[in-house]
Protein backbone atom coordinates (compact mmCIF):
# COMPACT_ATOMS: atom_id res chain seq x y z
CA UNK A 1 0.00 0.00 0.00
CA UNK A 2 1.63 3.38 -1.03
CA UNK A 3 1.77 6.24 1.42
CA UNK A 4 -0.51 8.09 -0.52
CA UNK A 5 -3.34 5.70 0.34
CA UNK A 6 -3.37 6.71 4.02
CA UNK A 7 -2.41 9.98 6.46
CA UNK A 8 0.02 10.30 8.86
CA UNK A 9 -2.78 10.19 11.34
CA UNK A 10 -3.95 6.60 10.55
CA UNK A 11 -0.35 5.50 10.32
CA UNK A 12 -0.20 6.59 14.21
CA UNK A 13 -3.25 5.13 15.17
CA UNK A 14 -1.67 1.71 13.40
CA UNK A 15 1.71 2.16 14.98
CA UNK A 16 -0.23 2.72 18.17
CA UNK A 17 -2.86 0.00 18.41
CA UNK A 18 0.28 -2.11 17.62
CA UNK A 19 1.22 -0.85 21.64
CA UNK A 20 -1.52 -2.56 23.58
CA UNK A 21 -1.21 -6.13 24.17
CA UNK A 22 -4.40 -8.68 24.50
CA UNK A 23 -5.59 -8.84 27.56
CA UNK A 24 -4.48 -5.26 29.09
CA UNK A 25 -5.60 -2.26 31.05
CA UNK A 26 -4.96 0.90 28.61
CA UNK A 27 -5.74 4.27 29.97
CA UNK A 28 -7.04 5.37 26.81
CA UNK A 29 -7.16 9.17 26.33
CA UNK A 30 -8.64 10.98 23.49
CA UNK A 31 -8.32 11.94 19.89
CA UNK A 32 -5.99 8.96 18.27
CA UNK A 33 -5.27 6.67 21.06
CA UNK A 34 -9.55 6.54 21.31
CA UNK A 35 -9.41 5.22 17.95
CA UNK A 36 -5.95 2.70 18.65
CA UNK A 37 -7.87 1.33 21.28
CA UNK A 38 -11.00 0.53 19.36
CA UNK A 39 -8.57 -1.12 16.14
CA UNK A 40 -6.70 -2.75 18.94
CA UNK A 41 -9.40 -4.42 19.90
CA UNK A 42 -10.93 -5.13 16.98
CA UNK A 43 -7.81 -6.90 15.93
CA UNK A 44 -5.16 -8.13 17.83
CA UNK A 45 -6.54 -7.74 21.28
CA UNK A 46 -10.09 -8.50 21.65
CA UNK A 47 -9.63 -8.98 25.59
CA UNK A 48 -7.97 -5.22 26.17
CA UNK A 49 -10.02 -3.15 28.19
CA UNK A 50 -10.26 0.42 28.39
CA UNK A 51 -9.85 3.51 31.33
CA UNK A 52 -11.00 6.94 30.35
CA UNK A 53 -10.22 9.35 32.79
CA UNK A 54 -13.95 11.04 33.14
CA UNK A 55 -15.00 7.68 35.31
CA UNK A 56 -15.09 4.73 32.10
CA UNK A 57 -14.31 1.43 32.17
CA UNK A 58 -15.07 -0.26 28.70
CA UNK A 59 -14.69 -4.03 27.58
CA UNK A 60 -16.70 -3.05 24.36
CA UNK A 61 -15.16 -1.49 21.25
CA UNK A 62 -15.96 2.08 21.42
CA UNK A 63 -18.60 3.74 19.19
CA UNK A 64 -17.69 5.08 16.11
CA UNK A 65 -17.36 8.58 15.70
CA UNK A 66 -16.80 10.24 18.90
CA UNK A 67 -15.57 14.06 19.30
CA UNK A 68 -15.05 13.65 23.24
CA UNK A 69 -14.83 10.60 25.62
CA UNK A 70 -18.38 11.80 27.70
CA UNK A 71 -20.41 11.85 24.29
CA UNK A 72 -22.90 9.50 25.69
CA UNK A 73 -22.55 6.81 23.43
CA UNK A 74 -19.11 6.03 24.72
CA UNK A 75 -20.77 5.30 27.96
CA UNK A 76 -23.44 2.84 26.44
CA UNK A 77 -22.28 -0.88 27.14
CA UNK A 78 -19.70 0.17 29.62
CA UNK A 79 -18.37 -2.22 31.65
CA UNK A 80 -17.68 0.65 34.90
CA UNK A 81 -19.55 4.05 34.93
CA UNK A 82 -18.34 5.54 38.08
CA UNK A 83 -16.03 9.25 38.84
CA UNK A 84 -12.56 10.24 38.17
CA UNK A 85 -11.27 9.49 41.55
CA UNK A 86 -12.27 5.93 40.88
CA UNK A 87 -10.26 5.44 37.89
CA UNK A 88 -7.48 6.96 39.04
CA UNK A 89 -7.05 4.65 42.22
CA UNK A 90 -6.80 1.90 39.49
CA UNK A 91 -3.72 4.22 37.86
CA UNK A 92 -2.41 4.63 41.00
CA UNK A 93 -2.39 0.85 42.71
CA UNK A 94 -0.52 -0.21 39.02
CA UNK A 95 -3.52 -1.85 37.41
CA UNK A 96 -2.81 -0.37 34.12
CA UNK A 97 -0.73 -1.48 31.69
CA UNK A 98 -0.03 1.10 29.17
CA UNK A 99 -1.33 5.02 29.50
CA UNK A 100 -1.43 7.56 26.32
CA UNK A 101 -0.98 10.98 26.31
CA UNK A 102 -0.49 13.72 23.92
CA UNK A 103 1.91 16.03 24.26
CA UNK A 104 2.59 19.68 22.73
CA UNK A 105 6.43 18.93 23.27
CA UNK A 106 8.86 16.05 24.24
CA UNK A 107 12.43 15.45 24.99
CA UNK A 108 15.12 12.99 24.39
CA UNK A 109 14.65 11.68 27.86
CA UNK A 110 10.79 11.83 26.95
CA UNK A 111 9.71 14.29 29.57
CA UNK A 112 6.22 15.96 28.43
CA UNK A 113 4.93 19.67 28.15
CA UNK A 114 1.51 20.75 28.07
CA UNK A 115 1.90 23.79 30.13
CA UNK A 116 3.73 26.26 29.00
CA UNK A 117 5.87 27.68 26.03
CA UNK A 118 8.79 30.19 26.87
CA UNK A 119 9.40 30.92 30.95
CA UNK A 120 6.30 29.68 33.17
CA UNK A 121 6.14 33.17 34.87
CA UNK A 122 5.84 35.00 31.70
CA UNK A 123 4.55 32.63 29.11
CA UNK A 124 5.23 33.03 25.13
CA UNK A 125 2.42 30.57 24.53
CA UNK A 126 0.25 29.13 27.45
CA UNK A 127 -0.68 25.66 26.59
CA UNK A 128 -3.94 23.83 28.21
CA UNK A 129 -1.77 22.22 31.16
CA UNK A 130 -1.47 18.50 32.20
CA UNK A 131 -5.23 17.45 32.29
CA UNK A 132 -4.84 13.67 33.33
CA UNK A 133 -1.35 13.65 31.40
CA UNK A 134 0.69 13.72 34.57
CA UNK A 135 -0.83 10.92 36.22
CA UNK A 136 -0.75 8.97 33.39
CA UNK A 137 3.25 9.55 33.47
CA UNK A 138 3.08 8.99 36.85
CA UNK A 139 1.71 6.06 37.03
CA UNK A 140 1.07 3.93 34.42
CA UNK A 141 2.98 0.89 33.77
CA UNK A 142 4.34 1.94 30.64
CA UNK A 143 3.42 5.46 28.87
CA UNK A 144 3.27 6.11 24.97
CA UNK A 145 2.99 9.59 23.83
CA UNK A 146 1.28 11.01 20.66
CA UNK A 147 2.68 14.40 18.77
CA UNK A 148 3.59 16.21 15.69
CA UNK A 149 7.13 15.61 14.80
CA UNK A 150 8.66 19.43 14.46
CA UNK A 151 12.33 20.69 15.40
CA UNK A 152 9.88 23.14 17.79
CA UNK A 153 8.33 19.96 19.38
CA UNK A 154 11.20 17.40 20.01
CA UNK A 155 13.29 19.41 21.91
CA UNK A 156 16.77 18.77 23.50
CA UNK A 157 14.92 19.64 26.89
CA UNK A 158 11.72 21.14 27.60
CA UNK A 159 10.64 24.12 29.58
CA UNK A 160 8.19 22.50 31.78
CA UNK A 161 8.06 18.67 32.70
CA UNK A 162 4.13 18.65 32.83
CA UNK A 163 4.27 14.54 32.42
CA UNK A 164 7.80 13.28 33.78
CA UNK A 165 9.57 10.75 31.23
CA UNK A 166 13.16 10.26 32.47
CA UNK A 167 14.20 13.28 34.14
CA UNK A 168 17.52 14.27 33.36
CA UNK A 169 18.41 10.81 31.84
CA UNK A 170 20.87 10.06 35.16
CA UNK A 171 20.26 6.57 36.33
CA UNK A 172 17.10 5.59 38.70
CA UNK A 173 15.99 9.50 38.16
CA UNK A 174 12.63 8.34 38.23
CA UNK A 175 12.52 6.48 41.34
CA UNK A 176 14.45 9.14 43.08
CA UNK A 177 11.88 10.98 42.46
CA UNK A 178 9.96 8.41 44.33
CA UNK A 179 7.94 6.85 41.10
CA UNK A 180 7.34 3.43 42.00
CA UNK A 181 7.12 2.34 38.22
CA UNK A 182 6.63 3.34 34.27
CA UNK A 183 8.48 5.71 32.08
CA UNK A 184 7.91 5.96 28.24
CA UNK A 185 8.52 3.34 25.83
CA UNK A 186 7.40 4.81 22.77
CA UNK A 187 6.84 8.31 21.03
CA UNK A 188 4.74 7.81 18.43
CA UNK A 189 5.24 10.84 15.26
CA UNK A 190 4.03 12.10 12.37
CA UNK A 191 7.42 10.43 10.87
CA UNK A 192 8.45 7.94 13.33
CA UNK A 193 8.32 5.79 16.47
CA UNK A 194 11.30 6.73 18.75
CA UNK A 195 11.88 4.31 21.63
CA UNK A 196 14.05 4.60 24.52
CA UNK A 197 17.37 2.86 25.37
CA UNK A 198 17.37 0.77 28.78
CA UNK A 199 20.19 2.24 30.25
CA UNK A 200 20.78 6.08 29.25
CA UNK A 201 17.25 6.44 28.81
CA UNK A 202 17.78 8.68 25.52
CA UNK A 203 14.96 8.36 22.58
CA UNK A 204 16.39 6.78 19.67
CA UNK A 205 14.68 6.49 16.05
CA UNK A 206 12.81 2.99 16.13
CA UNK A 207 11.36 3.48 12.44
CA UNK A 208 10.34 5.97 9.94
CA UNK A 209 7.04 6.48 8.43
CA UNK A 210 7.29 5.21 5.02
CA UNK A 211 6.83 8.61 3.12
CA UNK A 212 9.69 9.72 5.47
CA UNK A 213 13.35 8.93 5.64
CA UNK A 214 15.49 8.58 9.00
CA UNK A 215 17.62 12.24 7.41
CA UNK A 216 14.37 14.07 7.36
CA UNK A 217 13.49 12.63 10.73
CA UNK A 218 16.50 13.87 12.39
CA UNK A 219 16.30 16.88 10.88
CA UNK A 220 13.34 17.59 12.42
CA UNK A 221 14.72 16.74 15.37
CA UNK A 222 15.96 19.24 18.29
CA UNK A 223 18.96 16.87 19.37
CA UNK A 224 20.95 14.61 17.35
CA UNK A 225 18.86 11.54 17.13
CA UNK A 226 20.28 8.33 16.87
CA UNK A 227 19.30 5.30 14.97
CA UNK A 228 18.31 1.89 15.83
CA UNK A 229 20.89 -0.44 14.31
CA UNK A 230 17.67 -1.98 13.05
CA UNK A 231 16.08 0.72 11.82
CA UNK A 232 13.31 0.52 9.22
CA UNK A 233 10.39 1.90 7.55
CA UNK A 234 7.15 1.79 10.04
CA UNK A 235 5.06 -1.55 8.50
CA UNK A 236 2.17 0.55 6.96
CA UNK A 237 -1.96 0.18 7.76
CA UNK A 238 -3.32 -3.15 6.32
CA UNK A 239 -6.30 -2.41 3.69
CA UNK A 240 -8.02 -4.20 7.09
CA UNK A 241 -7.16 -1.66 9.45
CA UNK A 242 -7.22 1.03 7.39
CA UNK A 243 -11.31 0.09 6.92
CA UNK A 244 -11.78 -0.37 10.73
CA UNK A 245 -10.33 3.31 11.14
CA UNK A 246 -12.61 4.93 8.87
CA UNK A 247 -15.54 3.21 10.08
CA UNK A 248 -14.58 4.30 13.83
CA UNK A 249 -13.98 7.97 12.54
CA UNK A 250 -16.13 8.00 9.54
CA UNK A 251 -15.94 11.85 8.72
CA UNK A 252 -11.90 11.80 9.03
CA UNK A 253 -12.39 14.60 12.12
CA UNK A 254 -9.26 13.10 14.06
CA UNK A 255 -7.44 11.39 10.66
CA UNK A 256 -7.59 13.60 7.43
CA UNK B 1 -35.94 28.92 43.04
CA UNK B 2 -34.80 30.53 39.43
CA UNK B 3 -31.07 30.34 38.48
CA UNK B 4 -30.47 33.70 38.55
CA UNK B 5 -31.55 33.89 42.28
CA UNK B 6 -29.59 30.93 43.28
CA UNK B 7 -26.86 32.35 41.64
CA UNK B 8 -27.24 35.99 43.30
CA UNK B 9 -28.04 34.05 46.97
CA UNK B 10 -25.01 31.63 46.92
CA UNK B 11 -22.22 33.05 44.61
CA UNK B 12 -21.09 36.52 45.66
CA UNK B 13 -18.41 38.16 43.87
CA UNK B 14 -15.03 36.84 45.01
CA UNK B 15 -16.43 33.49 45.32
CA UNK B 16 -14.43 30.46 44.37
CA UNK B 17 -17.01 27.85 42.20
CA UNK B 18 -16.30 24.48 41.46
CA UNK B 19 -18.24 23.63 38.13
CA UNK B 20 -17.94 21.34 35.24
CA UNK B 21 -16.92 18.37 37.14
CA UNK B 22 -18.19 15.60 34.75
CA UNK B 23 -15.31 16.12 32.46
CA UNK B 24 -17.05 17.01 28.97
CA UNK B 25 -20.25 15.95 29.76
CA UNK B 26 -23.06 17.47 31.88
CA UNK B 27 -21.56 21.26 31.92
CA UNK B 28 -23.36 23.63 33.19
CA UNK B 29 -22.68 26.20 30.72
CA UNK B 30 -26.78 27.75 31.31
CA UNK B 31 -25.52 28.85 34.68
CA UNK B 32 -22.22 30.29 33.58
CA UNK B 33 -23.98 32.44 31.31
CA UNK B 34 -26.16 33.30 34.02
CA UNK B 35 -22.89 34.66 35.73
CA UNK B 36 -21.53 36.38 32.92
CA UNK B 37 -24.87 38.13 32.97
CA UNK B 38 -25.09 38.74 36.75
CA UNK B 39 -21.62 40.94 36.14
CA UNK B 40 -19.82 38.76 38.73
CA UNK B 41 -15.97 40.02 39.98
CA UNK B 42 -13.49 38.35 41.04
CA UNK B 43 -14.14 34.53 40.66
CA UNK B 44 -11.81 31.69 41.55
CA UNK B 45 -12.83 28.45 39.28
CA UNK B 46 -12.15 24.93 40.07
CA UNK B 47 -12.58 21.95 38.02
CA UNK B 48 -10.64 18.97 36.26
CA UNK B 49 -10.74 20.08 32.49
CA UNK B 50 -12.94 22.61 31.40
CA UNK B 51 -14.24 21.96 28.27
CA UNK B 52 -15.38 25.79 26.96
CA UNK B 53 -16.83 27.06 29.67
CA UNK B 54 -13.76 28.55 31.87
CA UNK B 55 -12.77 30.21 28.65
CA UNK B 56 -16.21 31.94 28.08
CA UNK B 57 -16.21 33.51 31.92
CA UNK B 58 -12.27 34.14 31.66
CA UNK B 59 -13.19 36.28 28.24
CA UNK B 60 -16.40 38.14 29.87
CA UNK B 61 -13.36 39.10 32.88
CA UNK B 62 -15.30 37.78 35.82
CA UNK B 63 -12.36 35.28 36.93
CA UNK B 64 -9.35 36.37 39.15
CA UNK B 65 -7.80 32.71 40.01
CA UNK B 66 -8.34 29.44 37.96
CA UNK B 67 -7.35 26.26 39.86
CA UNK B 68 -7.76 23.56 36.95
CA UNK B 69 -5.69 20.39 35.92
CA UNK B 70 -6.57 21.76 31.62
CA UNK B 71 -8.55 24.48 30.10
CA UNK B 72 -9.05 25.13 26.53
CA UNK B 73 -11.67 23.28 24.36
CA UNK B 74 -11.46 19.68 23.96
CA UNK B 75 -12.58 19.13 20.30
CA UNK B 76 -11.35 21.90 18.64
CA UNK B 77 -7.90 23.26 20.33
CA UNK B 78 -6.64 25.56 22.33
CA UNK B 79 -8.52 27.98 24.65
CA UNK B 80 -8.04 31.83 23.09
CA UNK B 81 -9.29 33.56 26.14
CA UNK B 82 -7.29 31.78 28.63
CA UNK B 83 -4.24 32.28 26.16
CA UNK B 84 -5.17 36.19 26.22
CA UNK B 85 -5.16 36.55 29.95
CA UNK B 86 -2.54 34.53 30.62
CA UNK B 87 0.01 35.52 28.20
CA UNK B 88 -1.10 39.54 27.70
CA UNK B 89 -3.44 39.98 30.79
CA UNK B 90 -6.32 40.65 28.33
CA UNK B 91 -9.15 41.18 29.70
CA UNK B 92 -7.14 40.92 33.26
CA UNK B 93 -4.34 38.92 34.29
CA UNK B 94 -5.16 35.94 36.11
CA UNK B 95 -3.42 33.95 39.24
CA UNK B 96 -3.02 30.03 38.23
CA UNK B 97 -3.00 27.28 40.55
CA UNK B 98 -2.18 24.34 37.89
CA UNK B 99 -3.13 20.47 38.82
CA UNK B 100 -3.54 17.38 37.06
CA UNK B 101 -6.93 15.72 37.03
CA UNK B 102 -6.02 13.60 39.88
CA UNK B 103 -4.43 16.20 42.50
CA UNK B 104 -7.96 18.01 41.48
CA UNK B 105 -10.10 15.23 42.66
CA UNK B 106 -7.91 14.69 45.64
CA UNK B 107 -8.19 18.17 46.87
CA UNK B 108 -12.05 17.89 46.65
CA UNK B 109 -12.23 14.73 48.47
CA UNK B 110 -9.44 15.88 51.00
CA UNK B 111 -12.49 18.49 51.53
CA UNK B 112 -15.23 16.18 51.55
CA UNK B 113 -13.62 13.52 54.13
CA UNK B 114 -12.80 16.91 56.31
CA UNK B 115 -9.03 16.32 56.32
CA UNK B 116 -6.27 18.74 55.32
CA UNK B 117 -4.61 16.81 52.33
CA UNK B 118 -4.71 13.59 50.88
CA UNK B 119 -1.11 11.60 49.86
CA UNK B 120 -0.60 10.15 46.32
CA UNK B 121 1.65 9.18 44.20
CA UNK B 122 1.37 11.16 41.37
CA UNK B 123 2.87 14.62 40.35
CA UNK B 124 6.23 13.08 41.72
CA UNK B 125 9.04 13.85 39.24
CA UNK B 126 6.37 16.75 37.67
CA UNK B 127 7.19 20.68 37.20
CA UNK B 128 3.51 21.40 38.43
CA UNK B 129 4.44 20.29 41.89
CA UNK B 130 7.14 22.95 42.19
CA UNK B 131 5.09 25.91 41.47
CA UNK B 132 1.38 24.82 43.15
CA UNK B 133 1.14 25.93 47.04
CA UNK B 134 -1.27 22.99 47.41
CA UNK B 135 0.67 20.45 46.42
CA UNK B 136 4.14 19.29 48.36
CA UNK B 137 6.73 16.50 48.38
CA UNK B 138 6.61 14.93 52.03
CA UNK B 139 9.92 13.63 52.38
CA UNK B 140 9.22 11.33 55.35
CA UNK B 141 6.78 9.14 53.44
CA UNK B 142 8.16 10.06 49.93
CA UNK B 143 4.86 10.95 48.32
CA UNK B 144 3.39 14.19 47.31
CA UNK B 145 0.73 15.47 49.77
CA UNK B 146 -2.68 17.47 47.96
CA UNK B 147 -4.28 19.94 50.26
CA UNK B 148 -7.76 19.98 50.28
CA UNK B 149 -9.65 22.58 47.90
CA UNK B 150 -12.90 24.02 49.68
CA UNK B 151 -14.93 25.47 47.03
CA UNK B 152 -17.58 28.20 48.37
CA UNK B 153 -19.88 27.19 45.85
CA UNK B 154 -20.27 23.78 43.09
CA UNK B 155 -22.61 24.28 40.49
CA UNK B 156 -23.61 20.88 39.33
CA UNK B 157 -25.71 19.80 36.33
CA UNK B 158 -28.38 16.54 36.42
CA UNK B 159 -30.08 14.70 34.78
CA UNK B 160 -33.35 14.75 37.14
CA UNK B 161 -33.85 15.79 41.38
CA UNK B 162 -36.80 17.12 43.00
CA UNK B 163 -37.60 20.42 45.01
CA UNK B 164 -36.03 18.77 47.99
CA UNK B 165 -32.74 18.39 46.58
CA UNK B 166 -32.60 14.54 46.20
CA UNK B 167 -31.08 14.26 42.33
CA UNK B 168 -30.04 11.42 39.84
CA UNK B 169 -27.19 11.99 38.08
CA UNK B 170 -25.72 9.21 35.73
CA UNK B 171 -23.21 8.99 33.29
CA UNK B 172 -19.33 9.24 33.51
CA UNK B 173 -19.38 11.38 37.00
CA UNK B 174 -15.74 12.93 36.68
CA UNK B 175 -15.43 14.60 40.18
CA UNK B 176 -18.89 15.76 40.41
CA UNK B 177 -19.74 13.85 44.11
CA UNK B 178 -16.32 15.00 45.74
CA UNK B 179 -17.13 18.48 44.37
CA UNK B 180 -20.53 18.63 45.85
CA UNK B 181 -19.46 16.47 49.48
CA UNK B 182 -16.34 19.61 49.51
CA UNK B 183 -18.00 22.48 48.60
CA UNK B 184 -19.70 25.13 51.67
CA UNK B 185 -22.88 25.34 49.07
CA UNK B 186 -24.12 23.47 45.92
CA UNK B 187 -26.57 24.56 43.32
CA UNK B 188 -28.17 21.65 41.47
CA UNK B 189 -29.72 22.44 37.58
CA UNK B 190 -31.63 19.65 36.48
CA UNK B 191 -33.18 18.83 33.42
CA UNK B 192 -35.82 17.34 34.84
CA UNK B 193 -37.62 18.39 38.42
CA UNK B 194 -39.60 15.81 39.26
CA UNK B 195 -41.74 14.58 42.44
CA UNK B 196 -39.62 12.70 45.15
CA UNK B 197 -40.88 9.49 44.82
CA UNK B 198 -39.43 9.33 41.53
CA UNK B 199 -35.66 9.96 42.64
CA UNK B 200 -36.24 8.18 45.89
CA UNK B 201 -37.00 4.69 44.42
CA UNK B 202 -33.88 4.39 43.31
CA UNK B 203 -31.56 5.77 46.12
CA UNK B 204 -28.04 4.00 44.76
CA UNK B 205 -28.22 6.44 41.77
CA UNK B 206 -29.10 9.74 44.22
CA UNK B 207 -25.74 11.91 43.80
CA UNK B 208 -25.84 13.20 47.43
CA UNK B 209 -27.43 13.42 50.36
CA UNK B 210 -29.94 16.04 50.29
CA UNK B 211 -28.32 18.21 53.59
CA UNK B 212 -25.63 18.93 51.17
CA UNK B 213 -27.47 20.29 48.56
CA UNK B 214 -28.67 24.47 49.03
CA UNK B 215 -30.48 25.07 45.75
CA UNK B 216 -32.32 23.08 42.93
CA UNK B 217 -32.83 24.61 39.36
CA UNK B 218 -35.10 23.63 36.60
CA UNK B 219 -32.42 24.09 33.84
CA UNK B 220 -34.13 22.36 30.83
CA UNK B 221 -30.86 22.30 28.10
CA UNK B 222 -28.67 24.07 30.63
CA UNK B 223 -25.63 22.29 29.83
CA UNK B 224 -25.60 22.47 26.36
CA UNK B 225 -24.24 22.09 24.13
CA UNK B 226 -22.08 19.74 26.38
CA UNK B 227 -23.79 16.24 26.54
CA UNK B 228 -26.24 14.97 29.02
CA UNK B 229 -26.56 10.84 29.32
CA UNK B 230 -30.09 10.28 27.85
CA UNK B 231 -31.20 13.59 27.09
CA UNK B 232 -28.89 15.14 24.76
CA UNK B 233 -26.04 14.62 22.52
CA UNK B 234 -22.39 16.94 22.68
CA UNK B 235 -23.20 20.14 19.87
CA UNK B 236 -20.05 19.45 18.50
CA UNK B 237 -20.58 22.76 16.18
CA UNK B 238 -21.01 25.34 18.93
CA UNK B 239 -17.51 24.15 19.98
CA UNK B 240 -16.03 24.79 16.65
CA UNK B 241 -18.04 27.95 16.36
CA UNK B 242 -16.91 29.22 19.49
CA UNK B 243 -13.20 28.48 18.96
CA UNK B 244 -13.33 30.08 15.24
CA UNK B 245 -15.53 33.07 16.69
CA UNK B 246 -13.00 33.67 19.75
CA UNK B 247 -9.45 33.20 17.88
CA UNK B 248 -8.99 37.57 18.05
CA UNK B 249 -10.87 39.64 20.81
CA UNK B 250 -13.51 41.37 18.83
CA UNK B 251 -14.69 38.06 17.72
CA UNK B 252 -15.18 36.96 21.37
CA UNK B 253 -17.36 39.56 22.00
CA UNK B 254 -19.24 39.54 18.92
CA UNK B 255 -19.87 36.00 20.24
CA UNK B 256 -20.36 37.01 23.92
CA UNK B 257 -23.16 40.08 22.50
CA UNK B 258 -24.88 37.48 20.04
CA UNK B 259 -25.01 34.07 22.64
CA UNK B 260 -24.75 35.15 26.38
CA UNK B 261 -25.69 39.30 26.62
CA UNK B 262 -28.27 39.72 24.26
CA UNK B 263 -30.11 36.19 25.82
CA UNK B 264 -31.71 37.10 28.93
CA UNK B 265 -32.50 33.78 29.95
CA UNK B 266 -32.22 30.11 29.43
CA UNK B 267 -35.60 29.73 27.53
CA UNK B 268 -34.53 32.27 24.67
CA UNK B 269 -31.53 30.71 24.60
CA UNK B 270 -33.30 27.47 23.57
CA UNK B 271 -35.56 29.41 21.49
CA UNK B 272 -32.73 30.64 19.86
CA UNK B 273 -31.27 27.79 19.10
CA UNK B 274 -34.53 26.14 18.40
CA UNK B 275 -34.24 22.90 16.11
CA UNK B 276 -30.95 22.58 16.32
CA UNK B 277 -31.59 21.29 20.17
CA UNK B 278 -34.34 18.67 18.39
CA UNK B 279 -31.35 17.31 16.24
CA UNK B 280 -29.25 16.65 19.57
CA UNK B 281 -31.91 14.40 21.25
CA UNK B 282 -31.58 10.57 21.05
CA UNK B 283 -32.94 9.05 18.24
CA UNK B 284 -33.70 5.75 20.51
CA UNK B 285 -33.70 4.90 24.32
CA UNK B 286 -31.53 2.89 26.07
CA UNK B 287 -33.50 2.18 29.20
CA UNK B 288 -31.60 0.28 32.11
CA UNK B 289 -33.10 -3.05 33.34
CA UNK B 290 -35.26 -2.09 36.59
CA UNK B 291 -33.74 -2.88 39.72
CA UNK B 292 -35.86 -4.20 42.47
CA UNK B 293 -35.48 -3.21 45.94
CA UNK B 294 -38.25 -5.24 47.73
Amino acid sequence: MSSAEYTPQELMVVAAAREIADGELVFVGMRLPLLAFGLAKRTHAPSAIGIFENGLVRDHVPPPDLYTMSDAPNVCDGAWATGLVDVMQLLQRGDVNLGFIGGAEVDRFGNINTSVIGSADAPQVKLPGSGGGADIACLAQRLVSLMEHDRRRLRERVDFITSPGYGDGTPDWRQRQGLVRGGPSAVITTLGVLRFDPSSHEAFLASYHPFTSPTEVQANTGWSLQLDEDCAPTPPPTPDELRLIREADPHGFWTR
Amino acid sequence: MSLEEALQRFVPNGASVVMGTALEALIPFAAGHALIRQRKKDLELIGPISDMLFDQLIGAGLVRRVTAAWVGNVSAGLGHNYRRAVEHRIPRSLELEEHSNFSVGLGLLAAAMGVPYLPTRTLLGSDLGLRNRRIAAAPESGLMHVQAIEPDVAILHVQRADAEGHAHCWGNLGITREAGLAARSVILTAEEVVPSDVILSDPNRILLPPHRVSAVVHAPFGAHPSPVQGCYGRDHAAFSEYHRMSRDREGYLQWLQEWVLDVPNLEVYCRKLGKRLDALRPTRARLAAPVDYA
